[in-house]
């Protein structure tokens, strides 16, 4: 568990990230914004793994990418060990990206087919100038290929030869060539079977440890995020609306949305599965282009429609709800907190 | 297979002849509802003919719900779609699937048309290509319901059209009718994709992942939707998905499909509580738990299933298996009764019997998902000195009845667990 008197190394306040909307007339005049990020807060701690998690578009993707600025920032703050990273160019960037790294969720779409493994995981060294000659090159790739538990006699091969696990590995040495403190985590295990996907997830947990490293750690799957982080963060259209530690996240929910989202996944255990209550929340994600006011939550709220009353929904609608404070370390955005069990 | 949920297809559905009965020559409504026996799917391709299918085998009974699990490339969805008919002409299709007493494999699609939708019907993964985007969905569902009787009026199929909408839980479902598909978010479109499925009262739906391409909070809505259009219809179901935690919920009875094979088929319970094949112990102990707090590390299965391009024989599992010993790659196990009409293809059920179910026991950490890390073939791995260790007499099968005393840690296999980290980095 984190302690809180640590200093963050990575903080990002207000951040947001909006995509124009182009009118289909001759001048395509911006008509509107996809506010895929709006506004969201999170500190990571060195040493920790921060498990952010939502639906698809819910805006968790487009974080990380804003965060290593791949995706510049329309506003806000990512200060990375003391530095503002919101504006840099590419070039002033380039430094910073050996102690910040990506690894991204399609393991056949993120590595270059054309090159061997050996290329790929040189690259970064390569181009970061890190490497004095060829035989310290080779020396390197092979204790990063060796260190994700792949066999360093295999790098002059291609990606295609390797299975969907192998390749995420082969991008996960390639993340951390460059010996980065802060890794972000695109869902790198969402497209793998469920059997390697372990595999992954234990050999992720080594590197932690053993690198000293700290996760952002992005994805759908709140079984593995609670089986990998420290603190969870839960985003919902754009902004996160509740984070704690791991275990009271999942044991004290108290945004009725957490409460939906963790009734909502089906466990792998018959009899417990039978036995639950199951918390049904209504429609679909609202468009992140035109959400709701107030608490952007409201429109498919169980707590809205079966316990409120007219006065109190009027605070849900018109007010929107801050990230306030619960004690332990929690942090949730509803107007009604309160803890619920439903695991 | 874009619109052709329950007819042939959207030009030749509503023009079929007269007849509301799904009866083809042998139909009998005692027989049992569907069984699959020996179906073998075949596909030429250039690199030879790859073995998609081979020899599935199961019976279906009235009103149940069969959960199909097994990872990308096991065959569960060739399987169904070889019930279907569906499967492209390329294919060579063999073994036999009857319903009701009648066969289905080699029926022209003209025949079938009759027997989908009315007897059989799919719901398909992808709500987003499953329905004709340039039909008004209520259209879609009447489609369905005249191809199977041609005596019912345009009205009176517009009206059960709106009524099946609003079984599945579509909101306003007397204006939704004349909506595109384009108009309605994925949830929504499986709804839709349901209410065809559910439409002429099918005594079967086979569904192909339904909810994979959903998010969880959807997920939860129609896995509620799936379950009410069971109890409306009395159907039963083939539900084919790679989510435990979705079988664990709905399905009576599991089987789990390895490289084209079902190796494992039992009840719920059993194939949770009390796997008998090492693959089926091996996926769940893979699974994170969302309701638990223990840090407990997972235990993969290392290797990656096999290509079923010109398979060795032997057990298909047995590179990846921790139980792995000479006999296995003799000769493919066939699935033998552990019980209780529980059935595991595995030589060694005694053994996993064993761990009840917790994966460690079996599966030690060690096993990381790198085939090309085995400096050593697969035959080194710990069958040899396993046996011996763990007390095991390296029997043929079927004798191996005896209780082998574990350690007093729990560990059914602790000498291969330390010679299988020396091979780790």
């Amino acid at each position: 568990m984190s302690a809180p008197a640590r200093e963050p190394i990575l903080s990002v306040r207000g951040l947001e990230k909006h995509f124009p909307i182009k009118g289909s007339g001759l001048l395509q005049r911006t008509v509107g914004a996809v506010r895929a990020v709006d506004g969201l807060d999170l500190d990571l701690y060195p040493g920790e793994v921060l498990g952010l998690v939502g639906e698809s578009g819910c805006g968790k993707s487009t974080t990380g990418r804003a965060i290593l600025n791949l995706q510049p920032a329309t506003a806000g703050s990512v200060v990375f060990q003391g530095r503002e990273i919101v504006g840099l160019g590419r070039k002033e960037m380039r430094p910073l990206r050996r102690d910040i790294q990506i690894v991204f969720q399609d393991p056949y779409a993120s590595l270059n087919p054309r090159l061997p493994v050996f290329d790929i995981v040189a690259e970064p060294l390569i181009i970061h100038g890190l490497t004095k000659d060829e035989t310290e090159l080779r020396e390197r790739v092979r204790t990063l290929v060796e260190t994700v538990g792949l066999n360093p006699e295999h790098t002059n091969r291609y990606p295609a030869e390797f299975s969907g696990g192998q390749r995420q590995r082969i991008g996960i040495a390639r993340a951390l060539a460059l010996e980065p403190k802060v890794l972000v985590l695109d869902e790198p295990v969402s497209a793998l079977d469920v059997s390697i996907q372990a595999g992954v997830i234990n050999l992720l947990e080594d590197l932690k440890d053993r690198l000293g490293l700290s996760y952002l750690f992005i994805a759908h799957d709140l079984s593995v995020v609670r089986h990998i982080s420290n603190r969870v963060a839960v985003m919902y259209l754009g902004k996160i609306i509740e984070v704690a530690d791991r275990d009271d996240l999942f044991e004290r929910p108290t945004h009725p949305y957490t409460q939906a989202l963790l009734s909502a996944i089906p466990l792998p255990d018959p009899r417990l599965e039978r036995s639950r209550q199951r918390i049904i929340i209504t429609g679909d994600v609202p468009s992140p282009a035109n959400p709701p006011s107030g608490c952007r939550f409201r429109t498919r709220c169980q707590k809205f429609a079966n316990e409120l009353d007219d006065t109190r929904r009027e605070k849900c609608i018109t007010l929107e709800p801050p990230l306030a404070d619960r004690g332990l370390n929690h942090q949730s955005a509803c107007h009604y907190a309160e803890v619920s069990r439903v695991l | 297979m874009s619109t052709a949920v329950s007819s042939s297809s959207s030009t030749g559905g509503l023009s079929q002849g007269g007849t509301r009965s799904t009866s083809l020559p042998g139909f009998d409504a005692s027989a049992p509802l569907l069984t699959v026996s020996d179906l073998n799917v075949r596909f030429p391709t250039e690199d030879g003919l790859v073995h998609a299918v081979r020899g599935v085998d199961y019976s279906l009974r009235s009103g149940e719900v069969l959960g199909i699990v097994g990872e990308s490339g096991s065959g569960k969805s060739v399987t169904s779609l070889a019930v279907m008919g569906l499967l492209p002409g390329s294919a060579r299709v063999t073994g036999s699937v009857k319903y009701r007493g009648q066969e289905l494999l080699g029926q022209s699609d003209r025949t079938m048309s009759r027997v989908r939708g009315k007897g059989v019907s799919m719901i398909f993964q992808d709500p987003m290509t499953s329905l004709d985007p340039v039909y008004r969905v209520g259209l879609q569902i009447e489609e369905t319901l005249r191809s199977h009787d041609r005596a019912l009026s345009s009205k009176a199929a517009q009206g059960r059209a709106a009524e099946l909408l609003e079984m599945v839980g579509i909101p306003n479902a007397r204006e939704r009718v004349r909506s595109y598909p384009h108009e309605f978010s994925g949830g929504m479109r499986q709804r839709v994709v349901i209410a065809i499925a559910m439409a002429n009262q099918p005594d079967v739906i086979i569904a192909d992942e339904p909810t994979t391409a959903l998010d969880v909070t959807v997920q939860a809505q129609i896995l509620e939707v799936l379950q009410t259009a069971l109890t409306e219809t009395g159907a039963a179901m083939v539900l084919i998905t790679h989510d435990l935690g979705v079988v664990a919920g709905i399905a009576d009875r599991v089987l789990v499909m390895y490289a084209g094979r079902p190796v494992e088929i039992g009840s719920v319970e059993d194939i949770y509580y009390e796997p008998r094949m090492p693959y089926t112990l091996g996926l769940l102990g893979s699974l994170p738990r969302l309701d638990s707090s223990t840090k407990q590390r997972l235990t993969p299965i290392k290797g990656a299933p096999p290509s079923v391009v010109n398979m060795p024989p032997g057990c298909p599992f047995a590179p990846r298996c921790p139980l792995h010993q000479p006999d296995c790659d003799v000769a493919e196990p066939d699935r033998v009764d552990v019980g209780g009409g529980h059935t595991a293809a595995c030589i060694r059920t005694d053994v996993v019997a064993r761990a009840h179910g917790d994966a460690a026991l079996i599966f030690d950490e060690a096993s990381k998902d790198s085939p090309l890390m085995q400096s050593q073939g697969p035959a080194d791995l710990p069958g040899s000195t396993g046996t011996a260790d763990d007390g095991v007499p390296r029997d043929p099968p079927g004798e191996q009845t005896e209780p082998v005393t574990t350690s007093a840690t729990g560990s059914l296999l602790d000498p291969p667990a330390t010679t299988r980290d020396g091979d780790r980095s």
